[in-house]
């Protein structure tokens, strides 16, 4: 469904972001992208729908090919990625609603969304969202009244209303207390899911990814060097993606986790 | 890796700005024998001074028994042009600095298109008023065009600068996510950048209504309309009465405007 051919993305600076990475994903799958800081994760799903240019290679989503795509193109192509940002990226001064709607915007004309003249099956679809997320109380809130996790939770709306094929996740749960990262991570993959979406998402937590994806990448200085199922992060693999470590704590850490999530 | 060693007990100073010792003297030095120069050269003739303190005198003291009655009609048409030119002159100027504000934001033109705004700015920042109404009194003749198109003028500078700055320092998180669900530019600018950068944008228009207003008075100083004339007619005949109330008028104004604009403000944080 989404495919990168030899995608590379060398920096203005000399840094070389991505070497060549190579990936499938098959409808429905959501995966897991691991690495330290620093090892191309944001680049890697923002060269996907070209928040940043790659440099060369090729990326197709279904049978289009995005890296050639011009402008009007581009926007069309848009709307089938919904991206999920690490610090929520909601317009603060923007209500709920507003927020949610905007996830629309590719589908409607400037002046209609100008004077926020959504067509009614938008407004339904919104509501149907925001009570699936637990926020349909919220909708006329301005953004910055939110907490962290409910702040995501719009976020998750907005892309989701888009009615996208793919989801491009971006650290979701980085500036979110233990609880409400677990608790995002599940409805991301719950509504993948349920809608049968298929998603990269970036993620700082090994632990936190091994709970809940059926597939892992890590990724080390822009390129591959892990590729399987969660069970394969080994002490040694954990080695080559971050370094040298004690990782056992790490893993009995998702082993209790595990635990907790059966009961 | 340095011993640590080396370094406990010892004291910790501040590194200073410039390296060089003997330059940071030299410079120290310099200033102060430059403002000791400056100051030598300024040449007070302090006979004149003292006769001048009786006409000062005269002045303050209007104050405490302002005419407002003897030249009522003067005043209120010379405030009633100054008003209309200030609001024409701040609405004109105000849609027109939004577009240009977009394209001297770095981050959001292209190169040329930045350099073109960016040097209108330059050109209306560089021309002060005065020189500007002058020109255009000459070209228009006298009047309240003048003051407006000058005033027009002015603020463009002013509001386009400051409007793209802090354009330029937005969120970018926020605007790219608004990008990422594919809408269209103008879409983007309206849902991503405007309200980010709303609250800046009215907290400026209402700061540049009132500097207008305060320039509209001076603006009548070279003929160019408003209550400045008047207020120069009543300089020009001594009546100090009746500038000292033209002067609290504007007082008042400017006051209840500077409540207005932190009322509104407050409300669109």
């Amino acid at each position: 469904m989404l495919r990168l051919e030899k995608l590379v993305k060398t920096y203005k600076t000399g840094d070389q972001a991505l070497k060549a990475v190579e990936l499938e994903i098959p409808e429905g799958q959501v995966l897991a992208l691991i690495g330290p800081s620093g090892a191309g994760k944001s680049t890697l799903i923002r060269c996907i729908n070209r928040l940043v240019e790659p440099t060369s290679g090729k990326v197709y989503l279904g049978g289009v090919e995005l890296t050639g795509l011009s402008s009007g193109n581009l926007r069309r192509e848009r709307r089938r990625m919904g991206m999920i940002f690490q610090e929520y990226a909601l317009v603060e001064r923007l209500s709920v609603m507003e927020n949610v709607l905007s996830g629309r915007l590719g589908y409607v004309g400037f002046w209609r969304s100008f004077l926020r003249r959504y067509p009614q099956s938008d407004i339904d679809e919104a509501f149907r969202l925001l009570d699936r997320v637990g926020l349909a109380h919220m909708a006329d809130k301005r953004a910055d009244e939110l907490s962290g996790g409910q702040r995501q939770r719009v976020g998750i709306c907005r892309a989701l209303i888009q009615d996208p094929a793919l989801l491009l996740v971006d650290e979701p749960t980085a500036s979110l207390d233990p609880k409400t990262s677990r608790q995002i991570m599940r409805l991301i993959c719950e509504l993948c899911k349920e809608r049968g979406l298929a998603a990269i998402i970036n993620i700082h937590d090994v632990a936190l990814a091994q709970m809940f994806v059926q597939r892992v990448i890590g990724l080390r200085f822009g390129a591959v060097e892990f590729d399987g199922p969660p069970e394969g992060l080994t002490p040694d693999v954990l080695t080559t993606i971050y370094g040298e470590e004690d990782w056992e704590a790490t893993i009995e850490k998702v082993d209790e986790d595990d635990a907790e999530v059966a009961i | 890796m340095t011993d640590v060693n080396t370094l406990i007990g010892k004291p910790w100073r501040k590194p200073p700005f410039i390296k060089r010792r003997w330059l940071r003297w030299v410079l120290l030095i310099g200033a102060v024998a430059y403002l000791i120069a400056a100051y030598m050269t300024i040449d007070v003739n302090w006979a004149r001074v003292y006769e001048g303190l009786e006409r000062g005198k005269q002045f303050v003291l209007a104050f405490t028994s302002p005419d407002f009655s003897t030249r009522s009609s003067d005043i209120y048409e010379g405030m009633l042009e100054s008003v209309i030119m200030t609001i024409a002159a701040s609405v004109v100027g105000i849609v027109i600095s939004i577009p240009i504000a977009l394209g001297a934001a770095r981050n959001i033109a292209p190169l040329p298109v930045y350099l073109i705004c960016r040097s209108i700015i330059a050109i209306s920042r560089a021309l002060q008023e005065i020189i500007v109404a002058i020109l255009l009194v000459a070209i228009f003749g006298f009047g309240p065009l003048a003051g407006f198109l000058t005033l027009s003028f002015a603020t463009i500078g002013f509001l386009s600068k400051l409007l793209a700055e802090d354009i330029e320092s937005m969120d970018k998180v926020q605007a790219e996510a608004i990008k990422a669900s594919g809408a269209k530019w103008t879409q983007w600018i309206n849902y991503g950048v405007q309200p980010q950068v709303m609250p800046r944008l009215i907290g400026l228009s209402i700061y540049r209504v009132d500097i207008n207003f305060r320039e509209s008075a001076i603006l009548g100083l070279v003929g160019a309309g408003g209550i400045g004339a008047t207020l120069n007619t009543a300089f020009d005949r001594y009546e100090y009465d009746t500038a000292a109330a033209i002067l609290l008028i504007i007082i008042v104004i400017v006051m209840a405007l500077e409540y207005i604009s932190g009322v509104i403000r407050a409300r669109v944080q």
